[in-house]
């Protein structure tokens, strides 16, 4: 299905927040097929005309709540563990068994709900959803639809406008409200045996629901959204957030319409399993919804699956009129109450008590936060603090989750090193011409389990930020691969004096830059090498990896991967 | 027999005979909304019953009649009550992993399973559309 090229927006003013002074403009976007003002509408031009369409999209997030056990029952949370060895009999919905509250569920959904700027609900309320599927045993799923938990907040996330990360914008969308609910059970459709295997490890594991508003307009700032959300919840430690792990599970809401008119009918987009899938599949539907209107068509209320493969969304459900869950209230849970310190009865049990204004205390410092933080006393551009920033959350929250015990090692490196390790990054970045996204990496994986190694503090390192910006230098300038990169690294680890370049040339580590040598080398491989050349000439492209080892091998790492696979490409070819 | 007289002797009062379910309040005749086929279509689809004929239709319409009669109820200002627990304290449990691991048990309940998966009906098969249901309903 061809992508309907969008002639640009045209003359919008876009306010940019940034350091120097730059005037306002439009800035190419490339790739996207929509483009957003910073006033929230987007005007893709369409086929016919200038009429202009506004997307319209909202999220509802999912994100599964980071405790010991359920919401409702004493079961383990666990990613993967044998079938159904996670479940007790509520879980299993066995008659006489009654739901009881997790309070740390309770207190997640809080700390989720102040750092969102939502207004906590006192006096909560629950209600059972009623639908028939066979991984919700009971037939019926705990949810707060009526009074949820917190309600009416904020998030703010920020977009770079053009793909160099040199203009940020900040955006807010509303978040409607979070509530408190139960997760469904794991169902695996065997089509062949006409049957479908149940697992209830994962039913009624707490989740909390955040709803946003339908602020947005494009993929990129629903991306950018659940980013900052997913960048939140591992800070407050409510998730963890992962979506690979289906911790964190998000559904588009999109509609399009034109402006001043009211909103168009929308479909709800589900089965997106990554960040980069939700801008895909949010773009695409709201092409696909233009492209289906202005050629006369209807869109449907509907339920729509996204493929990733073929990176469309399709029909998913056949629903047979609006869906009626049949809400009612929970009989066997109260409302729960929660209290601050000015509400906090005297002689009540603490272990019984939420208090609204203790948890507040105790927030972490959100992102946004550290961010400014980073700027203000590390000097570290905006730009470079949303990478080092990601960087820093994603590794504390991986240390403190993972069993590897190197990577737990450099998580709690990273903890009592953040200070040093800011300016450490920002010199490396002012010094080399390498992207700070790349500069991150060598900094985490490899000096980072260097000193780890040696038990050092990044103040302590050997190789100062100078000495690696050389040695990256070199490698963006593609004078060595970044195996040797690494050989040069230890190298300098030993603080015998030399510089990057000086040990390259000793160790003999350059790239061949020969194109002559290169060209004997590929073709010795290629006559020793029969039955793999035969294969590639008969249409297996994917031996050809294997030639291109074969070569590096040869050359003990000193050819450039890009230009080899070029040079046997040729020669096969003739 | 000595139990049975126990038993009886340590009731308060007689058990009351059964009564036929009468209202307090006789139905009033008031506007009397007819049950359409689409909304008994609907309602057998939610809630995965078979009214099947006449007489199951006639009893539902009863049991709808008996309901409204909550409408007779002012309750214009009153809070309303979602639960009799509304009262009471919601019991909050520590975070401590105390049940599971009873695989075995819980696949004894199983009439098939699969490697300790329950077994279920592929999806969520459609119930036959209105027109194809061999019920009543079609004669009406």
């Amino acid at each position: 299905m061809a992508a309907v090229v969008v002639r640009g927006c045209g003359g919008v003013w876009r306010r940019t927040w940034q350091r120097g002074a730059r005037g306002p403009g439009p800035a190419p976007r490339g790739q996207h097929a929509v483009a957003c003002n910073a006033r929230g509408g987007a005007v893709p031009a369409g086929k016919s005309g200038p009429a202009p369409w506004v997307p319209v999209v909202g999220l509802e997030i999912h994100a599964q709540i980071s405790s010991n056990s359920k919401l409702f029952s004493g079961s383990q949370v666990q990613f993967a563990a044998p079938p159904n060895s996670l479940v007790s009999f509520f879980d299993a919905s066995l008659p006489g068994t009654l739901p009881v509250l997790n309070r740390r569920c309770v207190e997640a959904a809080v700390m989720t709900g102040l750092a969102l700027n939502c207004s906590i609900n006192k006096k909560s309320l629950f209600d059972r959803k009623h639908y028939f599927y066979a991984d919700l045993p009971a037939g019926y799923q705990i949810t707060q639809q009526r009074v949820p938990i917190a309600v009416n907040g904020s998030l703010s996330y920020s977009l770079c406008i053009d793909n160099k990360m040199n203009q940020m914008v900040t955006k807010t969308v509303r978040i409607k409200q979070i509530q408190l609910e139960q997760d469904s059970g794991k169902s695996l459709h065997d089509d062949t045996r006409s049957q479908t295997l149940i697992d209830l490890n994962r039913a009624g594991v707490g989740l909390m629901e955040v709803v946003m508003e339908p602020d947005m307009c494009c993929g990129e700032e629903a991306a950018a959204a659940v980013r900052e959300l997913q960048l939140i919840l591992q800070t407050l430690g409510s998730s963890q957030a992962v979506m690979a792990e289906g911790q964190l599970r998000v559904d588009a809401n999109v509609s399009v319409h034109h402006p001043g008119e009211p909103y168009g009918v929308r479909t709800e987009v589900k089965n997106i399993n990554s960040i980069r899938f939700l801008a895909k599949a949010v773009d695409y539907e709201i092409q696909r919804q233009i492209e289906e209107l202005e050629n006369g068509g209807t869109i449907l209320n509907e339920t729509r699956a996204f493929d990733s493969k073929l990176g469309c969304t399709v029909p998913m459900r056949d629903k047979e009129g609006k869906q009626d869950y049949r809400f009612m209230p929970e009989p066997n849970l109260p409302p729960l109450i929660l209290y601050d310190a000015k509400s906090l009865p005297a002689n009540m049990n603490h272990q019984q008590v939420v208090n609204i204004d203790w948890i507040h205390e105790r927030l972490p410092d959100l992102p946004s936060v550290k961010r400014a933080k980073l700027v203000e006393q590390y000097g570290i551009l905006p730009e470079h603090s949303f990478t080092l920033l990601s960087w820093l959350v994603f590794l504390c929250n991986y240390a403190t989750h993972c069993t590897s015990p190197v990577h737990a090692g450099i998580g709690f490196l990273l903890e009592k090193n953040e200070d040093g390790l800011a300016e450490f990054f920002e010199n490396v970045v002012k010094q080399t011409q390498m992207k700070p996204k790349k500069v991150i990496g060598w900094i985490i994986n490899d000096l980072l389990s260097h000193l780890k190694q040696h038990s050092l503090t990044v103040k302590e390192s050997p190789v100062s930020s100078f000495l690696l910006a050389d040695l990256l230098n070199l490698l963006v300038k593609k004078d060595i691969s970044s195996t040797a990169a690494k050989q040069v690294l230890a190298e300098l680890w030993k603080g015998e004096g030399k510089t990057p370049l000086e040990i390259v040339k000793k160790k003999k580590l350059g790239l061949i830059q020969d194109q002559k040598e290169l060209e004997q080398i590929c073709q010795a491989v290629i006559d020793r090498q029969e039955n793999e050349v035969m294969a590639i000439k008969s249409g297996n492209q994917k031996v050809l990896n294997k030639l291109i080892g074969l070569v590096q091998r040869e050359t003990q790492g000193r050819s450039n991967a890009v230009v080899v696979r070029q040079i046997l490409e040729k020669k096969l070819s003739e | 027999m000595r139990a049975l007289r126990l038993w009886r002797g340590l009731r308060a009062r007689p058990v009351p005979p059964v009564r036929a379910l009468r209202s307090a309040v006789p139905p009033r005749p008031g506007p009397q909304q007819q049950v359409t086929a689409e909304v008994l279509g609907q309602l057998e689809h939610l809630a995965l019953v078979d009214f099947r004929d006449a007489e199951g239709v006639e009893r539902l319409q009863k049991a709808i009649r008996f309901a409204d009669q909550l409408r007779e109820v002012n309750t214009d200002g009153v809070e309303p009550m979602d639960s009799v627990l509304e009262d009471r304290c919601l019991y909050l449990r520590e975070d401590d992993v105390t049940e599971g691991n009873c695989t075995r048990e819980l696949l004894k309940n199983a009439r098939e399973k699969v490697e300790e998966y329950f077994v279920a009906p592929p999806g969520n098969i459609p119930l036959p559309k209105l027109e194809d249901q061999e019920t009543f309903l079609q004669g009406s």
